[in-house]
């Protein structure tokens, strides 16, 4: 790609392989991403999007290639998964907040199990990724008591809380009515301002355009074209990223 | 018909009914907390990768959820001094009732743990969680609630169950009952007064239950 060195990658995917059963997923994924780049991952429904970006922190395994985070290669079995996932945070379509905490608690956890922080530390620094994700007053509710949108607020503060370098976000708006998105939005672009690695998957091509320095289109387990954004949607060169594009543009 | 009722030498006997419901009381609630713990690691067992584990923990749900809890009683009572291992028989009920309440329970809980979303278990993961972790603080809670009606009826079954303890001489409430009506043969009375308390306590523990649920599982539902 660009021949970064490979300490200022903070994601370098090579001859990544993944099969479900008989069915491929991923085929000959070769990706670089360098620090503090934005990426904008779209494609069709199934195409494999989800599966790419869960081998980064091993919620998936490949079965051939390598996937490495800031220097660490993951291992097969993953038995540096915990390590890699110290630096990357993870954002989902579904929240999947913690039902039975508050959203301070769902803040805590992991910073209290995985960090080892004080309680009142925990508390700190949950409250000040609350702040900064403008939703410090609904601290002491419980996930059900909250929009969609105030919990994928919620959610991309609780990852925050870890003090990811990378910051992987799978259709983070897909399951949010429309008049949520633009809140949820917002927030990343303003995580993104901050310099923050970050994959994203998502159809919202307004928030490509705002943010992403690369758009990758991908179609039945490969990467078919990465270009600027400006050069993406304006003149992509593969048939298949046109098609899409006039697909998801006069929707 | 010329029999008369005459409950007057039961209500005599009310400080050894107590003494049974004590005994009933307090097997009955052990091996609920027992059996729960106990059922917890079957479950852990049942769900594992470890195939061996796993065909371990199926043997011992089968076994005991398919054999009648009075022949599981007697062979703990009777059939286990012959490997020398001699128990009162208040302690051969709560170990009969704890071996029995885990086999149900395992199965419940892992009813409750499979209706976890994958991704609640995938979100403990990205945060750098272990296992471990995951089910004690994620997994655990929700679990519980899911499953928490159909294991608070396992557990007053439990305690109904518990009246077939007096067989192995558990002093219990049918045990008490049993001995009152050999000496005073008002069998219509006792085994109606019997019933009362049962149904007393069935409500009781029913409602302690609840509340237990009720601050557990404070938080709302989705
Ligand atoms: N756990 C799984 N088991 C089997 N097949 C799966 C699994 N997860 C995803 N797939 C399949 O892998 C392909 C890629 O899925 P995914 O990465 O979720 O696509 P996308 O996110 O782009 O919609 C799809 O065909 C999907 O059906
Ligand atoms: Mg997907």
């Amino acid at each position: 790609m660009t021949g970064t060195s490979a300490s200022e990658q903070a994601i370098a995917m090579s001859g990544v392989n993944k099969w479900y059963g008989h069915m491929q997923v991923l085929k000959g994924i070769d990706l670089e991403v360098g620090r503090g780049e934005h990426i904008v991952l779209c494609g069709p429904s199934g195409s494999g999007k989800s599966t790419l970006i869960r081998c980064i922190n091993h919620l998936e395994e490949i079965q051939q290639g390598t996937v490495t985070v800031n220097g660490t290669t993951l291992s097969q079995k993953g038995s540096n998964a915990d390590h890699i996932r110290r630096d990357v945070g993870m954002v989902f379509q579904q929240f999947n907040l913690f039902p039975h905490l508050t959203v301070l608690e769902n803040c805590m956890l992991a910073q209290r199990r995985v960090r080892k922080a004080s309680v009142a530390d925990a508390k700190e620094k949950a409250m000040r990724h609350l702040e900064r994700v403008h939703i410090a007053e609904q601290a002491l509710k419980y996930p059900a008591q909250l929009s969609g949108g105030q919990q994928q607020r919620v959610a991309i503060a609780r990852a925050l809380c870890m003090d990811p370098k990378i910051m992987l976000f799978d259709e983070p708006t897909s399951a949010l009515d429309p008049e949520m998105v633009k809140e949820v939005l917002d927030t990343m672009i303003s995580l993104a301002d901050d310099g923050i690695t970050m994959i994203c998957v998502t159809h919202e091509m307004g928030f490509a355009r705002a943010v992403a320095h690369r758009v990758i289109f991908m179609d039945r387990g490969e990467i078919i074209e990465s270009a600027k954004p400006d050069v993406f949607f304006s003149n992509p060169s593969h048939e298949r990223t046109k098609a899409f594009l006039s697909q998801i543009l006069n929707h | 018909m010329n029999y008369s009722f005459d409950f007057s030498p039961v209500f005599a006997a009310w400080p050894m009914l107590l003494d049974g419901i004590l005994g009933t009381l307090r097997m009955s609630s052990l091996s609920m907390v027992f059996g729960l713990a106990l059922g917890l690691v079957f479950m852990l067992m049942r769900m594992s990768k470890l195939p061996m584990l796993r065909s371990i923990a199926i043997g011992y749900i089968e076994l005991i959820r398919n054999t009648p809890i009075l022949v599981q009683v007697f062979f703990v009572f009777f059939g286990m001094p012959a490997l020398g291992i001699r128990l009162s028989g208040e302690q051969a009920a709560i170990l009969a009732m704890t071996l029995n309440c885990a086999a149900y329970a395992a199965e419940i809980v892992r009813g409750g743990v499979q209706s976890i979303r994958p991704g609640q278990i995938e979100a403990g993961r990205a945060l750098g969680m272990h296992s471990v972790d995951i089910y004690r603080f994620i997994v655990f809670r929700p679990a519980i609630r899911a499953v928490y009606p159909a294991l608070c009826s396992q557990f007053i079954l439990m305690m109904l169950n518990s009246s077939l303890m007096s067989s192995v001489s558990a002093e219990e409430l049918t045990y008490f009952a049993q001995t009152l009506d050999s000496q005073t043969f008002r069998s219509f009375e006792i085994y109606f007064t019997l019933g009362v308390i049962y149904l007393a306590m069935s409500q009781f523990f029913s409602i302690a239950l609840g509340l237990i649920g009720r601050v557990y599982f404070s938080y709302p539902a989705k």
